[in-house]
């Protein structure tokens, strides 16, 4: 009952000095689900960008369901069946959902657009896969989430047998990506081929029959998900095995920073109601929860993008006001912000702009910037923090995404701050780089920088993190400690059932 | 108080309204176009001079009426090729493309005019488009006079604004074009060329603005002179955000717009001995940015305007 659908045979495709795809060859049967695992740069994304036709691979060949595809051009590769899932999706926000899945699916000659059609093919669709969406609502309101439903609606809508997705999960919520994985199974059970890109073992493990390691734009492994294991994957992937790093027990200072009855009313919602926290000297906190439940306010609170509407708070010891972004800087308070290319860094600047921005005055010798200490300061951190791709004087934006965030590790870092906020330090990050960061972040706290991490990822926190408190709808749970409890019990925690916990006070710490 | 209400009773006014909205019709729904496919077009007031210097120049050297407007609307497609070829093709700044149109056309076309046209006291004169006789309405006590007393070009606009709004919003056509001026890399993942949807909007959008210019030297006067388009490309640029890119909108702006003018112009010959005339002609301009302020707040601008398509790039 094997057929195949896709076969891609010994394709290369080489840009300027670098062979992003080398001599690849992958096949893909009907109603199986391909994980393409591997790091940042391992050319996942170049393959399936030939595959869909926007770059013309230099040797090698590619053939649907047994017919040749002929080589750089979309609209073939839509007719012969195969649908694309950016990363960035495809869709304009300010058209309606209608209207961004049928765009070009009629002749443009065509006098008359047959909506009522459209629709109600999209509906049977929708139907059909268990993608609920709103034919007539703008795009542009949707959730992440919705989007990328349209997305994949999109796909199904050109008649898309081969369904590809660039790191899908990238985007969404731990819930949303949930569902949608449970989507593709189901698509995949109906008959369709689905291959997707990832870096994260987890979802490659659960979801998979296959998986097919890229590492330096060639296929180094391919075995079935039931005969892998997590640590095979990650040694595959990276090319040497990666580990990462465990805190070692060490006994927390003073007390830093610490919020009683804090809240904090954003655009008149309440967006944190009476939190209390407080931060040691050496010692990580984790804050968990589903994004959307007040961690970004939490963040914007310690770094001084927010002012609290109630409660008190004290620095050191001393109670404080409110503070301005510069204040926080000049108190020592290191800051990663969830969304780093757009809160962390300005993507057109040079990486050594980038560097000192948040702390100009120091880099400004008589009302003029001095270009020479910000260049040596932006090296100091290249080196210290192994960021690679860039000098300090290429834009910011051409680093990858985890030396985008090793350089803004290492600005907060080198000056070893106090306290570090890190929202999502490692989010959207390769194996390699994860454990970089997690070793960065151990080593501050060894150094004694209280660290408040805040994190979708319970694997990250529960390595990482001292004490927990999970954060739901606004409030704070009491903490406990990540040895006393596990993956269940924060889960449980994180949909806000710690109510109960509270009569064993036994975890509390 | 009485003294306007006259005004507002006077068929002159309803009839001038109209006149005036025409050129400003044609420019927007070519600025519109161009927008919706993701090219602001600054080229237009040039575009609008040379319009109405070639259409009039085309007529008096013998060409019929409509034959002149044609000539015009080729005119403004040939600089709409060059804006696209520079916008589009080679990704160039948008403004100053548009700009370089603007004032390269503006001075082509008096150059051109002081080259072909022999140089008298008064500028030489065409017989312009007459009004149309429409029976039956055009005979209508008031009303007659006050709306169908109008050239066949006004007709035209109008069925234009119309004609436009079933195409953008009703047509396969329509909506490829609307996706390549929000995201054109979708509409690329989609089978459609972005770069030819541009070209053709562009094209064609600058074709309506010469129309427009060409409306004052064949219908609403008879004569050219250099420096008669008096902003009206500008204004266009500002219906469009007006009129938040829809063309009905667009239209019911181009006619708000010429009621104001018309109105303050009928205003200074009731009391404008009291108040300078500049005061007057301040008038529809101001409250054109008061209507933009409030109406541009809740615009949607196209995603993609002024950003080049470069293909394969994100």
């Amino acid at each position: 009952m094997s057929e195949t659908v896709l076969d891609i045979s010994q394709v290369s495709k080489r840009f300027g000095a670098t062979l992003a795809n080398d001599a690849i060859s992958l096949s893909l049967e009907r109603g199986e689900i391909i994980a393409l695992l591997g790091e940042n740069g391992a050319g996942k994304t170049t393959l399936m960008s030939m595959l869909f036709g926007h770059y013309t691979p230099d040797s090698g060949h590619i053939s649907v369901m047994g017919r040749l595809l002929p080589p750089g051009r979309p609209r073939a590769a839509i007719r012969a069946g195969i649908g694309m899932v950016h990363q960035h999706f495809s869709l304009a926000p300010n058209l309606s959902v209608l209207e961004n899945v049928m765009t070009g699916t009629e002749s443009l000659w065509r006098p008359w657009s047959d909506k009522a059609k459209a629709r109600a093919r999209l509906m049977e669709i929708s139907a059909r896969f268990g993608l609920k969406v709103v034919p007539e609502a703008r795009l542009g309101d949707l959730s992440v989430g919705e989007q990328q439903r349209v997305e994949i609606l999109k796909a199904l809508y050109n008649d898309a047998k081969i369904l590809v997705l660039d790191e899908p999960t990238a985007v969404l919520t731990n819930l949303e990506a949930e569902h949608m994985f449970a989507t593709l199974k189901d698509m995949a059970r109906q008959g369709l081929s689905i291959i997707f890109i990832s870096h994260k073992l987890d979802e490659v493990m659960n979801t998979a029959d296959r998986v097919v390691v890229l590492r330096g734009g060639r296929v180094v492994a391919e075995r079935r998900a039931m005969e892998t294991s997590k640590a095979e994957l990650a040694g595959l992937m990276v090319g040497r095995a990666v580990t990462r790093p465990l805190r070692e027990a060490a006994t927390p200072g003073v007390v830093v920073l610490e919020a009683k009855a804090v809240t904090l009313r954003e655009a008149g919602v309440e967006r944190l109601k009476a939190v209390d926290f407080h931060l040691r000297e050496g010692e990580v906190l984790g804050i968990i929860g589903v994004s959307g439940n007040g961690q970004a306010s939490l963040a914007r609170l310690v770094g001084g993008l927010a002012r609290r509407s109630a409660g008190e708070m004290t620095l050191f010891g001393r109670p404080i006001g409110d503070m301005s972004v510069r204040e926080v800087v000049e108190a020592g308070i290191g800051r990663i912000p969830e969304d780093r290319t757009h809160d962390g860094v300005i993507g057109e600047m040079a990486i050594w702009e980038n560097a000192v921005l948040e702390r100009l005055p120091e880099f400004t010798r008589r009302g003029l910037v001095d270009r020479k200490a910000g260049m040596d300061f932006a090296r100091r951190i290249i080196d210290g923090f192994d960021v690679r791709g860039g000098t300090p004087a290429s834009r910011i934006r051409l680093l990858s995404g985890g030396n985008m965030q090793k350089l803004i590790l290492g600005r907060n870092l080198i000056e070893h701050p106090k306290i570090l906020i890190a929202a999502q330090p490692a989010r959207g990050l390769d194996e390699g780089a994860v454990a970089a960061v997690h070793a960065r972040i151990l080593e501050a706290r060894r150094a004694g920088t209280a660290v408040l991490l805040i994190s979708e990822d319970l694997d990250e926190v529960m390595a990482l993190a001292d004490r927990i408190q999970a954060i739901v709808g606004g409030r704070l749970s009491p903490p406990v400690s990540p040895e006393r409890v596990d993956a269940r019990h924060l889960g449980l925690m994180m949909a806000g059932e710690w109510a109960r916990e509270r009569e064993g006070a036994a975890n509390a710490v | 108080m009485s003294a306007l209400w006259d005004i507002l009773a006077s068929a002159g006014l309803w009839a001038a309204v109209l006149r005036i909205a025409t050129p400003l019709i044609f420019a927007t729904l070519g600025a519109l176009l161009c927008e919706r496919a993701g090219v602001l077009n600054l080229g237009i007031e040039g575009i609008m001079t040379f319009g109405a210097m070639i259409g009039w120049f085309a007529v008096w050297n013998g060409a019929d009426l409509w034959t002149g407007l044609f000539v015009a609307c080729l005119s403004g497609m040939v600089f709409g090729l060059l804006h696209a070829g520079l916008t589009v093709t080679l990704g160039l700044s948008q403004h100053v493309s548009g700009l370089g149109v603007t004032l390269f056309a503006s001075s082509f076309s008096y150059y051109l005019f002081r080259l072909l046209v022999p140089v008298e006291g008064t500028p030489p004169k065409i017989i312009p488009f007459q009004p149309l006789h429409i029976p039956g309405l055009s005979d209508l006590p008031w009303l007659g006079q006050a709306l169908f007393t109008q050239t066949a070009p006004t007709w035209v606009a109008i069925v234009l604004a119309i004609v436009m709004a079933l195409a953008l919003f009703r047509t396969p056509l329509g909506l490829a074009i609307r996706m390549t001026g929000e995201n054109p890399h979708a509409a690329e993942a989609q089978g459609i060329n972005p770069m030819v949807m541009r070209y053709g909007a562009v094209i064609f959008g600058s074709g309506l603005m010469a129309a427009g210019g060409a409306f004052l030297t064949l219908s609403a006067f008879d004569s050219f002179i250099p420096t008669m388009i008096q902003g009206r490309g500008w204004i266009g640029i500002a219906l469009v955000v007006f009129a938040s890119w829809r063309p009905g909108r667009a239209l019911a702006g181009a006619l708000l717009f010429a009621f104001f003018d018309a109105f303050q112009l009928r205003l200074q010959t009731v009391i404008g001995g009291a108040v300078p005339y500049q005061l007057f002609l301040m008038t529809p301009f101001i409250l054109s940015i008061l209507a933009l302020a409030l109406m541009a707040r809740r615009a949607r601008v196209p995603q993609a305007l002024m950003q080049p398509y470069r293909r394969g790039e994100r």
